[in-house]
C-alpha cells in the first residue's frame, strides 16, 4: 500500500469517523444538559426572532467597536471565506466530493483558487502574528489556539505545494496534502474549530435571551 | 501579608503619588483548607450550570475582542482585565471536570486542576474589575454572555470564602439587618416620616392593602432620601393606592452581587412575600440598576414560579404615566445627557423608558457616543463601588465616562440609578468634575404640573 493509498483509504475513513462521532459527542454533551426555564415575565413574545437577529447582528461589530476590532473581523472573513472557496470551488476538491455525493458543480479557474489560497494563507499568518504579539491575545491563548492554527494552515501550505508541484514526488505530495486535511478533521471535534457550530448556538441563545427582555445583545 | 520593596515602579502620571500596581490584597473568609475552598468554589459554580452556560464555555475562540468593550481594560490597558480571562479558572475547571471531553482532558491532564492560589489571584478580576455590565457581549463575535459567567463564578467564590471584605461585610449586614447600609426597618420608617414632614408630602407606611408596593434602595434611604418624597409626590398626584412596608422595602440584593444564591433568594422573598400579603398588583423598583435585575429578571426564578404581580423600574412606571397622560410635566428648557444604567437598559431592556420621560419634560436629549444600550458603564456597579482597593481603577473608568458625557456639551446630566449617581458624586469630587449627576425621578417630581395648574 502506497502512502497515497493509505491516505485515500483507511486514513480517510478513520478521520471521517472521528470527525463525525466527535462532533456529535460534543454537541450532545452540551445540548443534553438540563436548562431551567426562565420564569420571568417576558417583555415581548417571539424571542426566537431576536435569536435569528443575533445570528446576523454579530456578523460585523457594532459601530462603536469597528475602529478597535474591524480589521480583526476582516482578517477573520478572509480566512473563513478563503477556506470555503478553496474547499468547495477548487476543481480537484469538487471532483473529490463529487465521487462521494454523486454530482458535480461549477468551479473556479485554478489560478483564482491559487490566488485565494495564497491570500488565505497570508491572512492565517497575520492572525498568528497578532496572536503572538498582541498582549491580550497572547495572554488568553492556549495550546488549542496554536494547534487549531497549525491544522488549519497545514492543508493550505501542502495544497499550494502540491498545486505548484513542489514535492519531489507528486503522489507522495498529494498524500501528504490529504493527510494534512485528515489531521484537521481529526482535531476538529477536540478544539475550537467547533466554533463552526457553537457560533450559531451561542449567538442564537444570547439573541433570544435578551430579546425576551427587550435588551441588547 | 505582603513584602515592601523599594524596587516598585512609581506611577508618576497619577494625581496622587503611588506605585504602579501595588500588591493586591486578597481577602479570605472562614476557616477552610485549601482543598475545601477549591471544592466549594467548583461545586457552587457548577450548581446552576446548564445548557446555556455550557454553550458559552465552549464557544470562546480567544479572539480577545471583549477587551475592547470593557471599561476596566480600557482604563488599565492590563490584559488580565480582558473579560473572558476573568473566568479562566472556571473555564479550565469546566473543561476538566464537566465538559463533554472532560474524560479526555483529565486522562491526559491537559487542563490542570485549579488551585486556591489561582482563585485568590482571580478575586480581583471577578469582583474589583467587573460590574457585570455586559458590554463585552456586544462585541463578542460568538455573543457570549460573559457577565452571566462572572456571576456564576462569584457563586463559587462566595462559598469558597473568597469575597472582598467590604462586599462580604455589607452582604452579611444586609442578610442580618435587612439592609446593607444600616437602613434597618426602624431607620427606614424614621426617614420616610422625616421626608414626609420636610417636603409636606403624604407618606403611606405599612398599609394592609395597596395596589402598589414601593421599594427603595439603601443608597436612597441613606444618601438620597429625597427619592422617597419624590416617589410619594408622584404616586399621590396620580391617585394610586400605594405603600412602603417595613417588612419588604429593600430593593438592593447583595446576595446576588456577592454570589450567595441562598441569600439572594431570601432577600427577594422578603419583597415577594410582602407584595403578596398586601395584594399588590405592581411593585415599583427605585432608581437602582441591579435591583431591577434581581427582581424583574431573576425574582420569578428565585420564587420558583411566575410572580403574581408586575415589576417595573421607576423609569418604566414614569414612562407609562406620561404615555397615558396621567402625569403632566412642566417643560425643562435644558440640554441633557443621559447615563443609562447597564442593568436597566442593555441588560434590562428598558432603554426607551427614560427617553420617553425626558421627551415629556421637553428637554433636548444629546446622546453620548456609544450611548443607550451600548452605553459605557460608570464602573461602580456589581458591588465594585464597595471595594476600596478598586478605587483607583474605578476613578480611571469614571474619568473616561466624564469625558464621554462632557463631549455631548449638555448642560444637565441625568441618570436613573442611585448607585451610578453615588459613583458620579464620589468620583466627581475626586476628579473635580464640573457637573453633577441628577436623578430622573427627582427631575420629574420637581416638574409636576399640579392639579390646579392643569
Amino acid at each position: 500500500m502506497t502512502l497515497l493509498d493509505f491516505a485515500r483509504g483507511p486514513a480517510m475513513q478513520i478521520a471521517i469517523i472521528i470527525f463525525v462521532v466527535g462532533i456529535v459527542w460534543r454537541l450532545v454533551g452540551v445540548w443534553g444538559l438540563r436548562q431551567k426555564k426562565d420564569l420571568s415575565e417576558a417583555r415581548s413574545k417571539g424571542a426566537w426572532v431576536g435569536g435569528l437577529k443575533g445570528l446576523f447582528a454579530h456578523a460585523w461589530p457594532y459601530k462603536p467597536f469597528v475602529p478597535s476590532v474591524g480589521t480583526q473581523y476582516i482578517v477573520g472573513y478572509v480566512i473563513h471565506l478563503g477556506l470555503f472557496i478553496v474547499l468547495f470551488f477548487g476543481t480537484p476538491h469538487m471532483l473529490f466530493f463529487a465521487d462521494i455525493v454523486g454530482f458535480t458543480w461549477w468551479t473556479l479557474p485554478g489560478g483564482v483558487i491559487t490566488f485565494v489560497a495564497v491570500i488565505t494563507t497570508v491572512a492565517l499568518f497575520i492572525a498568528l502574528a497578532k496572536r503572538l504579539t498582541n498582549p491580550v491575545q497572547r495572554l488568553i491563548s492556549n495550546f488549542d489556539d496554536y494547534a487549531t492554527w497549525f491544522v488549519t494552515t497545514l492543508p493550505f501550505v501542502t495544497g499550494l505545494a502540491t498545486n505548484a508541484n513542489l514535492w519531489p514526488d507528486y503522489e507522495t505530495g498529494l498524500a501528504i496534502h490529504l493527510l494534512s486535511v485528515w489531521l484537521l478533521l481529526i482535531y476538529f471535534p477536540f478544539g475550537k474549530l467547533m466554533h463552526s457550530f457553537w457560533f450559531v448556538v451561542s449567538r442564537y441563545t444570547t439573541g433570544s435571551r435578551f430579546a425576551r427582555r427587550g435588551g441588547m445583545a | 501579608m505582603s513584602n515592601t520593596t523599594t524596587e516598585m515602579t512609581l506611577d508618576l502620571e497619577a494625581k496622587r503619588l503611588s506605585v504602579v500596581e501595588p500588591g493586591t490584597r486578597v481577602d479570605v473568609q472562614g476557616d477552610m483548607s485549601d482543598e475545601e475552598r477549591v471544592e466549594k468554589a467548583m461545586t457552587n459554580f457548577a450548581k446552576d450550570f446548564g445548557r446555556v452556560t455550557a454553550t458559552y464555555m465552549e464557544a470562546c475562540i480567544h479572539c480577545g475582542a471583549c477587551a475592547h468593550a470593557c471599561p476596566f481594560y480600557k482604563a488599565s490597558g492590563n490584559p488580565r482585565h480582558t473579560p473572558i480571562w476573568k473566568i479562566e479558572p472556571f473555564k479550565q475547571a469546566y473543561k476538566r471536570e464537566a465538559g463533554p471531553l472532560a474524560f479526555f482532558y483529565k486522562a491526559f491532564n491537559l487542563k490542570p486542576k485549579v488551585t486556591v492560589d489561582e482563585l485568590k489571584e482571580w478575586q480581583e478580576l471577578l469582583y474589583d474589575t467587573c460590574t457585570l455590565c455586559g458590554r463585552c457581549t456586544l462585541i463578542c463575535p460568538m455573543s457570549i454572555d460573559i457577565a452571566t459567567l462572572v456571576g456564576m463564578a462569584r457563586h463559587g467564590m462566595f462559598h469558597a470564602g473568597l469575597v472582598p471584605h467590604e462586599l462580604y461585610t455589607v452582604t452579611e449586614k444586609a442578610q442580618r439587618e435587612g439592609s446593607p447600609l444600616g437602613a434597618t426597618p426602624q431607620v427606614f420608617e424614621d426617614r420616610v416620616e422625616w421626608m414626609g414632614d420636610e417636603h409636606e408630602v403624604e407618606m403611606h407606611m405599612n398599609e394592609d392593602q395597596a395596589d402598589v408596593l414601593v421599594l427603595m434602595s439603601s443608597i436612597e434611604i441613606q444618601k438620597y432620601p429625597e427619592s422617597m418624597a419624590a416617589t410619594a409626590k408622584i404616586l399621590n398626584q396620580m391617585g394610586k393606592t400605594w405603600t412602603f412596608r417595613t417588612d419588604g422595602y429593600e430593593a438592593t440584593n447583595f446576595g446576588m452581587l456577592s454570589g450567595n444564591t441562598g441569600w439572594q433568594k431570601e432577600m427577594s422573598m422578603k419583597v415577594i412575600d410582602t407584595a403578596e400579603k398586601i395584594g399588590a398588583k405592581l411593585v415599583i423598583l427605585p432608581e437602582c440598576g441591579h435591583a431591577y435585575q434581581a427582581l424583574r429578571w431573576q425574582g420569578a426564578n428565585m420564587y420558583g414560579k411566575p410572580l403574581p404581580f408586575k415589576v417595573q423600574h421607576i423609569s418604566e412606571f414614569l414612562a407609562d404615566a406620561v404615555d397615558s397622560g396621567s402625569l403632566k410635566l412642566k417643560t425643562v428648557n435644558k440640554t441633557v445627557a443621559f447615563h443609562d444604567p447597564c442593568q436597566v437598559s442593555r441588560r434590562g431592556g428598558a432603554t426607551s423608558a427614560p427617553r420617553k420621560v425626558l421627551e415629556a419634560l421637553g428637554v433636548k436629549l444629546i446622546e453620548s457616543k456609544s450611548g443607550g444600550s451600548m452605553n459605557t458603564c460608570c464602573g461602580g456597579g456589581g458591588g465594585v463601588i464597595t471595594i476600596h482597593r478598586a478605587d483607583t481603577l474605578r476613578y480611571k473608568v469614571m474619568g473616561a465616562k466624564f469625558r464621554q458625557l462632557g463631549e455631548t456639551g449638555a448642560e444637565m446630566m441625568v441618570t436613573s440609578c442611585s448607585n451610578c449617581r453615588q459613583n458620579f458624586d464620589d468620583s466627581g469630587e475626586k476628579l473635580n468634575w464640573d457637573k453633577q449627576m441628577n436623578s430622573l425621578l427627582e427631575l420629574v417630581a420637581d416638574n409636576l404640573v399640579e392639579e390646579a395648574e392643569k
